[in-house]
């Protein structure tokens, strides 16, 4: 270890050739490390290199650093003194390459002090090459969590790296990608020592884990068991989950839109492991992933309240925010009033609708995150919300009624496969007593006529028929006049457009792969038109 | 020793030094309207004139004396270079601004760093 006090540049200087400080000639020597620079779930290698240079003693960072970054110079000085480790009296300058690249947040802690240390000659240089290292620095030496652990491996494995070190704290959310080498770092010291330094003596500290995001409780997800009465919608749910279709609602309130969409997630089919890992790299990003979720498998639900701005659906306003587009990714996104949501969220909906991504453009850079959510949305029939039918108190004109559903865009309804439309719930459907089917028991179904499709549509792009194409399944099915004589009676009347006709197929197609027959036919075609009560 | 003592020892430690090294010490103490110049010295072997801020401490708790050296005091010691030079009758081709600094405890040998060319 060198010191201030062993290594001095000591007058008198000019005793030596011009330029040539006697410390600069043994301390030659930069430290070199490598970290990943995230931006959005993309990372880019950063190298990290450290050189002591003469001039006022401190630390300099190079390298494109936001404030967060710039301020683990702070962070730094202060760990290292806190575990014995002086430096020399040197400036340091720290260079994060690509310069051109921007570093945000306070990962980069780690990869920079370690960097420093093996300046000061601490570290075998061989154990330091070929990782990754990630993690923000306490002022004790510890290393803490931060925001987006997960992504950094996963880029880090795409990028050609396989060792990794991380927060100890962080260590289960590291290990859920396959291959990766996790060394988890409890401290700067504990690092350094598994890094081969021999006079450090790392004091016992326990791995700090990220703090459990105490804000609201997740969206409750119900059983479907509860739902009374709506047989309707019921199957549209199950078709909606079968096949991945977007669903609207359309009801009075009270008809159980919410209770009927917030089954969703627990008819759906668990998440396969790279859907879980891109799930859960997503929570890592926004720092909202907790202990239990590493281990559970439930698709995303994602329910924002009408007034979230389009800025917070999108993630626009700062760098790597993960907004709720995304946040819903492999899930269910529930908008319930859609149409109070504001005119620029539900255009904004669009892109990610249509693609799957959620691109996003600012002053700070751009960011493209996946957003592949499916979307259910419900609706009163009319502002005032009294409801339809002839008793109701609805006072809103034609009119009225007419611009509220307006709201919802052509375009954005283009992409709504299932339109469904609910009546209150009866008495009679209160006391029915026959027993309601679970969750558990619809959800083996969804599972089959996943499967089905998965084994249709196994070399194409796409794996649900919400996504196939209207023209590739009508040439799959090869209908015959006869099964399609109610489909065609429709386009001709102008009742469908030739939109909607594909549209009606592709929910046909998922009712067929819930019945576990091989192809829909007439009564097939004929459910699904029923599930488009509205012209589209 | 009370601060302002083991300042002045540590400039006159350092002029000593300088000295003995074969510099030719123009001025010490030089004052202006900005402020301060510790040492005003040329090279042995050059035409280099050197203006050199001394900064003494008793010890490494606080830092090293080189550490307080920060962008406030760089503008500073600019200024006056420029402001001792433009008093200068004959033309100074080249000039330069380093930092002596000096860890000296109370009942030891002092320790000098000498920082050339101050960025």
């Amino acid at each position: 270890m060198s010191t201030a006090a062993s290594d001095p540049e000591a007058l008198p200087a000019t005793a030596l050739p011009e330029g040539r400080a006697p410390s600069e000639a043994r301390t030659r020597r930069i430290g070199r490390t490598e970290a990943i620079a995230l931006a959005g779930l993309d990372g880019t290698p950063v190298v990290v290199e450290a050189s002591a240079n003469a001039g006022i003693p401190g630390i300099d960072i190079v390298g494109l650093p936001d404030a967060a970054v710039s301020e683990s110079r702070k962070r730094i000085r202060a760990a290292l003194h806190n575990m014995g480790v002086t430096i020399q009296t040197l400036r340091y300058t720290v260079s994060l390459a690509p310069g051109s690249v921007r570093k945000v947040g306070t990962g980069f802690d780690l990869a920079i002090a370690v960097a420093i240390l093996e300046v000061e000659g601490c570290l075998d240089p061989a154990a330091v090459r070929g990782a990754v290292f990630c993690g923000e620095l306490g002022l004790d030496g510890r290393v803490l969590p931060f925001p987006g652990v997960l992504p950094t491996v996963v880029s880090g494995m795409r990028a050609g790296f396989r060792r990794f070190v991380v927060p100890a704290g962080c260590a289960e959310e590291a290990g859920m990608v396959p291959g990766a080498q996790i060394v988890p770092a409890v401290s700067l010291a504990d690092c350094a020592v598994t890094l081969g330094a021999k006079d450090i003596r790392p004091a016992p500290a326990e791995a700090v884990r990220p703090h459990p995001v105490r804000h609201a409780p997740r969206p409750q997800i119900h059983d479907l068991s509860e739902v009374q009465g709506q047989d309707d919608a019921r199957f549209a749910l199950e078709v909606a989950a079968a096949g991945g279709h977007h669903l609207l609602m359309m009801g009075a309130p009270g008809a159980g839109k919410t209770l009927i969409a917030s089954c969703l997630p627990g008819i759906l089919p668990p998440l396969d492991p790279p859907a879980a890992v891109e799930v859960m790299a997503l929570r890592s990003l926004a720092g909202t992933l907790t202990r239990e979720d590493t281990a559970s498998a439930l698709p995303p639900f994602e329910t924002p309240h009408h007034r979230t701005t389009a800025a917070a659906m999108l993630g626009s306003s700062r760098p790597n925010m993960v907004g709720v587009f995304s946040r819903a990714h492999r899930g269910v996104l529930f908008m319930d009033e859609a149409p109070e949501f504001s005119r620029d969220v539900l255009e904004a909906l669009r892109e990610p609708v249509e693609s799957g991504w959620c691109r996003v453009s600012r002053a700070w850079g751009s960011v493209t995150l996946p957003a592949e959510f499916q979307l259910v949305m419900a609706a009163n029939p009319c502002p005032c919300g009294a409801g339809l039918g002839p008793d109701s108190a609805c006072r809103c004109t034609p009119a009225d009624k007419r611009r509220y559903r307006d709201r919802l865009s052509g375009p954005l309804l283009d992409r709504v496969d299932i339109r469904l439309e609910m009546l209150p719930v009866t008495p009679a459907d209160v006391h029915a007593p026959i027993p309601r089917e679970s969750s558990e028991e619809v959800a083996r179904r969804v599972v089959r006529a996943r499967e089905a499709q998965a084994a249709r549509y196994a070399d194409m792009p796409w794996s649900t028929n919400a996504r196939a194409p209207g023209a590739w399944l009508r040439r799959a099915f090869a209908f015959s006049a006869a099964e399609t004589r109610v489909l065609d009676r429709a386009l001709e009347t102008g009742a469908l457009s030739m939109r909607g006709y594909d549209r009606v197929v592709r929910i046909a197609a998922s009712i067929a792969d819930l019945a576990g027959t091989e192809r829909p036919g007439a009564d097939e075609l004929g459910a699904a038109l029923l599930m488009r009560t509205q012209e589209g | 020793m009370s601060r302002q003592s083991l300042g002045s020892s540590g400039e006159d430690l350092a002029a000593d030094r300088l000295g003995a090294a074969g510099w030719r010490i123009i001025a010490r103490n030089w004052r202006c309207r900005h402020g301060e110049i510790d040492i005003v010295a040329e090279e042995p072997d050059g035409p280099t004139v050197v203006f050199v801020e001394v900064r003494t401490r008793s010890s490494l708790r606080s830092g090293h004396p080189l550490e307080s050296i920060g962008a406030r005091k760089r503008r500073t010691l600019r200024t006056l270079a420029g402001a001792w030079l433009a008093e200068q009758p004959q033309w100074i081709p080249q000039f330069r601004i380093d930092v002596i600094g000096i860890v000296w405890p109370p009942d030891g040998q002092p320790e000098l760093t000498h920082l050339r060319g101050l960025s």
